[in-house]
């Protein structure tokens, strides 16, 4: 712990958030692959979402004239809050100097404020699938933002600390324990990232100009550097609940100093990790089927369900064991 | 907080436990009849893995017969018999919604909160590292006693009710380490026959009313077709 908000500590942090931004369309690229070879299909090759995002990038980016500055300012805001919240999330190492100003509860903050903006700039326009597309954003998150805390509330109160780095380490200290909560709140938690990551079951993150679609409806009007900062924040939130699975509930590997063969002992395991979600994930995705969107809130009741089971089975369960 | 300190063991009896009160959940939540009786007979397989781990930590050996006894009755006999009953009644694709779903389950997690505060005194004795789960199992009669009382489908009640029992089977095993042998028999071929008695009650309820909708039996006139002009009030 005393490692924390020493200048190594924070060149790491700035480091560690640089690696997100650049694994992020990694990881889409790799659900991507998998998915296609599921279907039979060749597929796009691993680094296109690198190669969309550039083109994205090099365009110009065209505004509605019925736009007000906040549909501009959205996607800068949008993407800053959830590079923030990623940054509080330990990649490669715990104690970081982010992880020590920064708890879970602020990691759901920065969240729900990004989606705020993208509501917002969904709405701003004044278009209908932009309308719709925010409402639905928001039915989902107002659903999946109490069970994300539930599960955080079961980690936090196994660590007795908010902050990610102590439940990490505290988690690594015991070793291997199997802990009836801690699967509750991994259930929980897995359908939340589903949700709000966009999606399935939920959402289909590949179509476009359809009447059931949630996050792209909200991005109809965006064009050029705007869409591609909407795109990127939207993979490094999945990047984001990945990572907190993996490293959350599965920590071994993860450095605990700032040595270079932690570093890279922690980018191996994290890369590991990653690959294996994401596979899980495209799995998921090429067997389950889209749900209705009146269902959505079934899915969701679940996900507070096994986490609320996961706070009682703690408490009835480990407490006094 | 020294659940780190039990063995393996241990924490697999405890995380077993745990899942077999969110299949309580599972049950009461499910619509599709089929479905919930899978959810039942992997409840009763999880209650018989309970039931090994206990004996192989605490080598209780005849918790092992007791484990096959309830492996066979409750998570192979008796979803079979009900399989088999609901194919029969041609009831496959029936689904039966709750009227809301979402109350119901709030208060199987009032239940179990409400079984957790009943059990405090019990854990507080110093008894063996089960002790917890006698919650758990309270929980698990109290959310089969809820399920007879909101399902209105005969099967889905008796679904409850063989839940219930799995609950009170898991209370006696954490508790005290089984009960003796020839009250397990009992108990074990009253359920069988219990199930049997049931499968005679649904063809029966079926042939007089054509539906197995038991709310429909608090309608005191033979048909509705006979006497239309009946006034409502001697309905009631």
């Amino acid at each position: 712990m005393d490692n924390y908000l020493t200048l190594p500590g924070w060149v790491l942090a700035v480091f560690q958030s640089c690696l997100y931004l650049a694994l992020a369309p990694l990881l889409v690229g790799w659900v991507r692959k998998a998915k296609a070879r599921l279907q039979n299909r060749r597929g796009a090759p691993l680094l296109q979402a690198y190669q969309d995002l550039y083109k994205l990038l090099a365009k110009e980016a065209r505004v509605a004239h019925t736009a007000s500055p906040l549909f501009r300012a959205a996607p800068y805001i949008v993407f800053t809050a959830t590079w923030m919240a990623a940054a509080t999330v330990p990649l490669l190492v715990v104690d970081l100097p982010t992880a020590a100003i920064a708890d879970i509860i602020v990691l759901v903050g920065l969240l729900a404020l990004a989606r705020v903006f993208l509501a917002l700039a969904g709405m701003d326009v004044g278009a209908a699938f932009g309308g719709m597309g925010a409402s639905r954003e928001m039915l989902i998150g107002a659903l999946a933002e109490p069970a994300m805390l539930m599960a955080v509330f079961t980690l936090a109160m196994t660590a007795h600390s908010t902050n990610l780095s102590s439940v990490i380490d505290h988690h690594l200290v015991d070793g291997f324990v199997l802990r009836p909560s801690y699967l509750f709140a991994l259930g929980g938690l897995i359908l939340v990232a589903v949700a709000e990551s966009g999606r399935i079951p939920i959402d289909n993150p590949t179509t476009h100009l359809e009447l059931t679609m949630i996050h792209e409806a909200m991005l109809l009007e965006y064009s050029g550097r705007h869409l591609a900062l909407m795109e990127w924040s939207a993979q490094i939130k999945l990047l984001l609940y990945g990572t907190l699975i993996a490293n959350v509930f599965f920590p071994w590997g993860i450095g605990r100093g700032f040595g270079g063969a932690a570093l890279g002992l922690g980018l191996a395991a994290v890369l590991a990790k990653l690959a294996a979600l994401g596979a899980v994930l495209a799995v998921g995705e090429t067997v389950l089927a889209k749900m209705r969107l009146f269902r959505a809130p079934e899915f969701l009741n679940l996900a507070l369900l096994l986490s609320l089971l996961g706070l009682l089975s703690h408490v009835i369960l480990e407490v006094r064991a | 907080m020294n659940l780190s300190l039990l063995p393996l063991l241990q924490q697999l009896v405890l995380v077993l436990a745990a899942i077999v009160l969110f299949l309580s959940f599972v049950l009461l939540a499910q619509n599709r009849l089929i479905s919930a009786i899978h959810a039942f007979a992997w409840q009763g397989a999880l209650v018989a893995a309970v039931t090994t781990v206990v004996a192989a930590t605490g080598h209780i050996h005849h918790l092992y017969f007791s484990a096959a006894l309830t492996l066979m009755l409750k998570a192979m006999l008796i979803p079979w018999m009900l399989h088999r009953l609901v194919r029969r009644l041609e009831l496959e694709r029936h689904t039966e919604s709750l009227q809301s779903p979402t109350l119901v389950t709030m208060t199987a997690v009032a239940l179990v909160i409400f079984s957790y505060w009943l059990v405090l005194p019990m854990i507080q004795e110093e008894l063996t590292f089960t002790r917890n789960i006698v919650a758990i199992s309270l929980a698990v009669v109290l959310i089969g006693l809820l399920m007879m009382v909101f399902r209105t489908q005969a099967v889905a009640q008796v679904l409850g009710f063989m839940s219930m029992e799995n609950g009170l089977f898991l209370a006696a095993v954490s508790a005290t380490g089984g009960m003796p042998l020839v009250v397990e028999l009992g108990v074990a071929f009253d359920v069988l026959v219990a199930m049997v008695l049931f499968g005679v009650f649904f063809l029966q309820i079926r042939e007089s009313i054509d539906s197995l909708d038991v709310d429909r039996l608090n309608r005191l006139r033979e048909t509705t077709g006979e006497a239309p002009d009946e006034p409502q009030v001697e309905a009631q």
